[in-house]
């Protein structure tokens, strides 16, 4: 899979959480989940298992620790994909 | 004889306390889900506003009630019982309700839920309450953030 089609499928995970005052253009690479997208717990959990359904991997509490900007989440489904 | 399973260690970690504690019994609660039920109080303040001479129980209430039975006491035994109960936060992060019959003061409802998932400290159950004629009164999706905070 391209980075731009994972990037995207991640965008069109994202999107769907997103609280209403903040625009799908507002998806930086470098958007803070929480601190820019202004996406709660709640809803990061359901962006995580979306991902999970999506790409067809299994994430950890420490992925979860670490998934805090767009960056991380790109690079956790990297290694995740990689170590299929 | 099977001796019955006490409950009463979830009971005692619920965070909440009267007048806004809304589980009476725990009939189970496994690793699948949790039944339980609460007996709405005649006397309870808001039927007197709920409605103007017309009291039923607010929507919101039994919300509450399916939250409680089926969302934190089986959040509590999901937990285990090591956990310190001033360690647990917890928090509703989605509700999804369907309301079906009135619930009137006196009457006793049943909550029985059923795990969607919990991973990463959210719990999300399926809910459903039924009054004493095994009737469905409401139903529904809970959502909340249940954590220890000692990590």
């Amino acid at each position: 899979m391209l980075k731009e089609e994972k990037y995207q499928k991640l965008k069109d995970i994202i999107k769907i959480y997103l609280p209403e005052d903040v625009a799908v253009t507002d998806i930086e690479q470098d958007s803070h989940f929480m601190n820019h997208l202004n996406i709660n717990s709640a809803n990061l959990v359901d962006i995580v298992l979306d991902v999970e359904d999506a790409f067809d991997i299994r994430l950890e509490n420490e992925d979860m620790e670490k998934m805090q900007t767009v960056n991380d989440a790109m690079a956790i489904i990297d290694t995740k994909l990689a170590a299929k | 004889m099977v001796m019955k399973e006490s409950y009463d260690w979830i009971l005692n970690r619920l965070p909440y306390t009267e007048p806004f504690l809304y589980v009476e019994e725990i009939s189970y609660v496994n690793d699948k889900g949790a039944e339980g039920s609460y007996r709405f109080s005649p006397d309870a303040h808001f039927y007197k506003g709920h409605f103007k001479n017309n009291p039923v129980t607010p929507g919101v209430l039994l919300t509450e009630c399916c939250a409680q039975i089926g969302l934190v006491c089986l959040g509590i035994h999901l937990l285990g019982k090591e956990t310190k109960l001033e360690n647990i936060t917890i928090g509703m992060s989605s509700s999804q309700m369907e309301f079906l019959l009135p619930v009137f003061p006196g009457e006793c409802v049943r909550v029985v839920s059923e795990l969607v998932y919990y991973r990463f400290q959210k719990l999300k159950c399926e809910v459903k309450m039924y009054d004493e004629d095994d009737k469905l009164v409401c139903k529904g999706v809970l959502a909340g953030m249940i954590d220890t905070g000692n990590e």
